[in-house]
């Protein structure tokens, strides 16, 4: 039933937008109907496997370097007090100022090419994976601090054994927020300014008005997106399985 | 304070050694305030080496406090005042025994055990790992992770960790109060078998633990708090509770905490 019922869901949704489809009869340049889509989907699937390999690496790239920004400045922020009080205001504007706005100026900085859409999404990322980790950082049970401190632990060995470790399920939750979101920065970047990826065609489709190819393009960039929250969440859960989880549903 | 070699030297009473080893603690003329309130105002004691010495008192009445102070807790770090019978520093001789057991859930028991080893990046030894486990009763289980542990089994765990360290001096802050009477009795049995020989300073709130447990009694009342003078069980511990003997002593320490309760400088309480 667990892996069903996203089926379900799934067909349910396709048996509304077929009802809708053939119930009002919606010209097909609007809304095709999905056996239309699919046969586009199945037709020009080298082209958009191509184009889905590009935002799929602007993705990947993405987490990998919004990551490793993101946990650098979040060490930094939690040991040094200097360079917590000056990265903070920076990381809030950071956010504050729409991912939207900064594209353009990216692409004329970076170019058409994959640069700008990494710098994307690693901007979208970097916040979610530096908050939840210095988050996760700062919260560690001072139980245990004091006891690897009577233990007389170094600095250094309470990062590594205590203080990391604790940090994990804190910064897993800042990951997936990461991996939820990247998308979004990659395929922003897309628009704005490039010549491949899933976003750039679904544009392109849009302007030819072949509205079955532009959501066949969307449909892959979900199935895409969707398969590397899931990835990322399975590889989180399975790192992190020491971490007892409680339902909140659950009745007492 | 002035540490006066004269008066150490011609004092040969309690905190001297009392077997080979095993080293007292000197605590004189400690003071603590927390947030402008003072908790304790030139508090003395003397803690007998080799021998169990429990602080009872009331909750709140700065016990914790005073223990993470000797182990040297805190943002404060070592605090002078606390003495070694030996004169050495006490850096490194003292294990620190918490309310909750702190065992780290992603480790398994035995990693656990070696904790301090391997924060202190000192190889473990597995055959002493193993005999430890066995001593605590947990040679089942080396590979579980805490969170399939009972209540019971946790705190057995945290003993092996604190016997793990081989500290002559062992802190232990209410340790056994977080398990159901049976368990208390045995972990309460097990501690005194297993730390027979080294310097304890147990803190609890529970008379007939401290009765069963402890050489020396101190109950610590008053806000400052102060620590009353010492009484001795007599016995071989862990004494059985339902020694009348030991009856008419539990009834003697209600009384002594009843009286620190009603006493007007403990915070005004009824």
């Amino acid at each position: 039933m667990k892996f069903l019922r996203p089926l379900i869901v799934f067909a349910g949704l396709l048996a509304v937008w077929q009802a809708v489809v053939s119930v009002f009869g919606v010209a097909p340049f609007i809304l095709p109907a999905p056996l239309d889509v699919l046969t586009t989907a199945i037709a020009r699937a080298d082209v958009l496997a191509g184009h889905a390999k590009i935002t799929i690496l602007e993705i990947f790239l993405g987490l990998l370097f919004g990551t490793a920004f993101g946990t650098v400045s979040a060490l930094t922020m939690a040991y040094f007090r200097t360079a917590r009080a000056w990265l903070l205001p920076v990381l809030v504007i950071s956010q504050a100022i729409p991912v939207f706005a900064l594209a353009p100026i990216l692409v004329l900085w970076f170019g058409y090419g994959l640069a700008p859409k990494v710098v994307m999404a690693t901007l979208i990322i970097y916040f979610p994976v530096t908050a939840a980790f210095y988050d996760g950082l700062r919260r560690t049970e001072t139980g245990w601090l004091d006891l690897a401190q009577s233990m007389g632990a170094s600095k250094w060995a309470m990062l590594r054994h205590i203080r990391l470790p604790a940090a994990m399920p804190a910064f897993a939750s800042g990951l997936r927020v990461a991996a939820a979101v990247a998308p979004i920065g990659a395929v922003v970047g897309e628009w704005v300014g490039s010549s491949a990826g899933l976003g750039y065609y679904m544009l392109l489709m849009n302007g030819r008005v072949q509205t079955d190819a532009m959501f066949a393009a969307l449909f892959v960039l979900a199935i895409a997106a969707t398969a590397i929250y899931f990835t990322i969440d399975a590889l989180l859960r399975h790192a992190l399985s020491w971490q007892p989880e409680t339902d909140p549903a659950r009745t007492f | 304070m002035t540490r006066d070699k004269e008066t150490q030297g011609s004092d040969n009473t309690g905190w001297r050694c009392h077997d080979g080893g095993a080293i007292g603690l000197r605590i004189a003329n400690a003071s603590l305030a927390f947030a402008g309130t003072p908790l304790f105002e030139n508090l003395s004691a003397d803690i007998a080496g080799g021998q169990w010495t429990c602080i009872l008192g009331p909750s709140g009445v700065g016990k914790s406090t005073l223990l993470r102070m000797i182990a040297g807790l805190g943002e404060n770090g070592p605090v002078a005042g606390i003495t070694a019978s030996d004169g050495a520093a006490l850096d490194q001789r003292i294990a620190w025994m918490g309310q909750q057991d702190l065992l780290l859930p992603w480790l398994s028991v035995s990693q656990n055990v070696a904790l301090g080893n391997k924060l202190r990046g000192e190889p473990a030894d597995g055959a002493r790992i193993a005999s430890l486990l066995a001593d605590v009763g947990l040679s089942e289980r080396p590979a579980a992770l805490p969170a399939t542990l009972s209540g019971g089994q946790r705190q057995r765990a945290a003993l092996a960790r604190t016997l793990m360290e081989d500290r002559p001096v062992v802190l232990m802050d209410e340790p056994f109060s977080a398990v159901d009477a049976i368990t208390r009795a045995r972990l309460q049995e097990l501690a005194a078998r297993l730390l027979r020989g080294r310097t304890v300073l147990l803190v609890t709130h529970d008379p007939l633990e401290a009765l069963r447990l402890g050489h020396r009694i101190h109950v610590m009342a008053g806000r400052p708090a102060h620590l009353g003078t010492a009484m001795e069980p007599p016995g071989e511990t862990p004494r059985d509770p339902t020694d009348p003997a030991l009856r008419a002593l539990h009834l003697a320490l209600l009384a002594q905490l009843g009286a620190a309760a009603d006493d007007p400088s403990n915070g005004g309480a009824p």
